[in-house]
């Protein structure tokens, strides 16, 4: 390239009248001195180095709403860990006083003890007081409630997380083999999204009552067949909208010139989607796997309230409410106490959920 | 005694399928025809405007794509799909957006470390470590940055991580896909000695794809010039530079800005009429007839073959 500049009689190049640039022939090195290694130091900010984890999370713990619901539920995780170990009754036990049968103890409000009991109390015996009372076949409510929250929390949790896996391995085939092959697999999932979900659940405990026999007194006998046909629904048919979820916002991260660089290095496919696809769509994933679970937890409820939930004795917080319908005129509060705690704990994931969305996706912000 | 090229392109076409209709298909031709070779420790530059096909002729290379048709030589050994694994080992690639290619949720030593795990290429962690810290120092990134994030960095940082991930599997060939065009000029200078050192240190050969044609014209040994697919005209750098023959360069070469007002004054630049033809519906014959000066009837008839106009200057034009 030829460059012709204009220089001055001194073979300088020439400068323009506006040039507002520095003269530099009027400086020389003996003007300046050297920066020290500590004025060097003094220029290198160095921060603490923040992922993107970190970032989320100091973000999710200024949001009072998802703090406040993280406290609600890590109290509520707390007494249904705990609480068992210091109620001195079980869920199915009907009370009795020195192995007597506590017919009085029916339908006793909070904190109060039936005519026995107060015997049992002034003849020097210690009781533990019924925190809820008792329900109309003598078994203390307080347990109950705690181990319906329980079983309803197992299931909201155990529920996502058949979604979550079901749904992220057929979303990322989808996604990232895309194609015909994306095309066929989201037309099976249109189609399985327009099936009845409520008709399901009823066909299949149904039918699954007369087919699953259950080893008596193991932990699947005790949940019974209308919980495992509920946790079958959820895996056969609630990962769609998960899958859904997932595709999309692969297809968007396939776009990436960093996957086009993985691929170049020759990372396999399988490489590709675990480290590179699947961490970079991990916080949609975790917002709404916490959304998932107050939708499983509600469902349960009303299944267990339209009475296709656990098998009794074991209660759950939607069969809690079902039975307190029967006395609702006389023993309102019973109705109070699970639905209550469906609310706590409903409201809870859902807040906590929206606080991740906020913390973990900047762009679903309004 | 004439040794065989590191790579040697032949025929190369790659057509990408386009639905114009509910069942027709039409054809995209991206690459059309292109061959070209490049010698161990050579630089080859690819220019030509946006949307001529350079960046498809550098991912078909690497087996990004599968070409429609034509052949890739490694060393005179085709490169096929079932040997690309082992031959990534001595192709790389270096992307142009610096900001996309870099997944943010890993480290920079993981990205760095990709392609050493990919392809087994340490026997502990130390090793790795060590490994990955070379290749650092080699692109001018401090030891301390290895366990930082991408965000964290500048353009010009980010463009080096890539470069150093490249190297990582210790290349013959690295295709440089307009590694500069996303930089800052300043920065652009700095990654371009980068690249020049790396390639005296090393011997690596470069495909260097950028539109900025003072670049190109300063790395590369030889200049290939693109329009629609086709390569018109391909040559030493300084004779595509100074002496352009087909109408096309011609115009390319007189764009270029040059910093000196007297100079621009007083030379001519030669402005094309029109716009680029859609390369789905590509004229007949030669694809720049259409905005050709010298166009004539033979040019609507048949694509011209590139000739030898002395010292390996190959011209695809008739008239010229």
């Amino acid at each position: 390239m030829n460059l012709r500049i204009r220089r001055d009689e001194n073979g300088n190049p020439k400068k323009s009248p506006f040039s507002v640039q520095m003269d530099l022939s009027k400086f020389n090195s003996a003007m300046f001195e050297k920066a020290t290694d500590e004025e060097k130091s003094q220029q290198d900010v160095m921060s603490e180095s923040t992922t993107f984890f970190k970032d989320g999370m100091r973000k999710l713990f200024k949001n009072p709403l998802a703090v406040g619901s993280i406290i609600v539920l890590s109290l509520i995780l707390l007494i249904i860990i705990f609480a068992p170990l210091f109620v001195p009754y079980r869920y199915e036990e009907i009370l009795s006083v020195n192995g007597v049968r506590d017919k009085g103890a029916k339908n006793l409000a909070p904190f109060t003890y039936s005519k026995l009991e107060q015997q049992y109390i002034e003849a020097g015996g210690t009781r533990f007081p019924h925190i809820f009372g008792t329900d109309e076949q003598c078994r203390d409510y307080f347990i109950r409630v705690i181990y319906g929250t329980r079983v309803s929390l197992v299931v909201g949790f155990f529920a996502s997380i058949i979604v979550l896996i079901i749904g992220m391995l057929y979303g990322s085939i989808s996604g990232y083999l895309g194609g015909k092959v994306d095309l066929v697999m989201m037309r099976i999932v249109d189609i399985i999204y327009s099936l009845p979900d409520m008709l399901i659940i009823i066909l299949l405990s149904v039918v699954l009552q007369t087919i699953l026999q259950f080893t008596p007194g193991s932990f699947l006998d005790s949940l019974g067949t209308n919980m495992i046909s509920l946790f079958i629904v959820f895996g056969l048919l609630y990962w769609v909208g998960m899958a859904r979820l997932i595709r999309g916002q692969i297809l968007s991260i396939k776009q990436n010139e960093y996957i086009l660089a993985a691929k170049s290095i020759g990372a396999p496919t399988g490489r590709i989607i675990t480290r590179h696809i699947l961490p970079n769509c991990l916080s949609v994933i975790i917002i709404s796997t916490a959304l998932q679970i107050p939708s499983a937890i509600f469902t349960e409820s009303y299944l267990s309230f339209v009475g296709l939930g656990v098998q009794a004795p074991m209660p759950s917080l939607g069969s809690l409410a079902n039975s307190a319908r029967g006395g609702l005129q006389s023993n309102s509060y019973k109705l109070l106490f699970p639905a209550l705690m469906i609310c706590l704990i409903v409201l809870s994931f859902n807040l906590l959920g929206d606080g991740l969305r906020d913390a973990f996706d900047p762009k679903l912000r309004k | 005694m004439t040794s065989t090229p590191l790579i040697e392109v032949k025929n190369l076409k790659q057509y990408f399928p386009i639905k114009t209709g509910l069942f027709k298909t039409e054809y995209l031709k991206a690459v059309d025809d292109v061959s070209f070779s490049i010698d161990e420790g050579e630089t080859l530059g690819l220019v030509g405007e946006s949307g001529c096909g350079k960046t498809t002729v550098g991912r078909t290379l690497l087996r990004l794509y599968e070409p429609t048709a034509g052949e890739v030589l490694f060393h005179g050994v085709p490169v096929t799909k079932n040997n690309i694994h082992g031959m990534r080992q001595k192709m790389q690639m270096v992307f142009q957006d610096p900001y996309s290619s870099l997944d943010p949720r890993m480290t920079v030593e993981d990205i760095i470390g990709e392609p050493l795990d990919v392809h087994h290429l340490y026997s502990n962690k130390s090793e790795r470590r060590e490994k990955i810290l070379t290749l650092m120092e080699y692109v001018g990134l401090n030891a301390e940055h290895a366990t930082r994030y991408a965000h964290e960095f500048s353009g010009g940082q980010r463009q080096r991580i890539g470069i150093a991930r490249a190297l990582a599997v210790n290349p013959k060939f690295i295709v440089c896909d307009e590694p500069v065009s996303a930089l800052d000029v300043s920065i652009q200078a700095q990654v371009i000695n980068m690249f020049e050192e790396l390639q005296e240190k090393l011997g690596v050969a470069y495909l260097f794809i950028a539109h900025d044609l003072l670049v190109v014209h300063h790395i590369s040994k030889r200049i290939a010039v693109m329009y629609l697919g086709k390569i018109v005209e391909t040559g030493t750098a300084d004779d595509v530079n100074y002496t352009p023959i087909h109408p096309y360069t011609e115009s390319l070469m007189s764009a270029v800005p040059i910093p000196d007002p007297d100079y621009t004054r007083s030379r001519h630049r030669i402005v094309l009429q029109g716009d680029v033809p859609s390369p789905l519906r590509m004229p007949s014959g030669c694809p720049f007839r259409t905005r050709c000066r010298y166009a004539c009837a033979q040019c609507a008839k048949e694509m011209p073959p590139l000739t030898d106009r002395g010292n390996g200057h190959m011209v695809a034009c008739w008239v010229k």
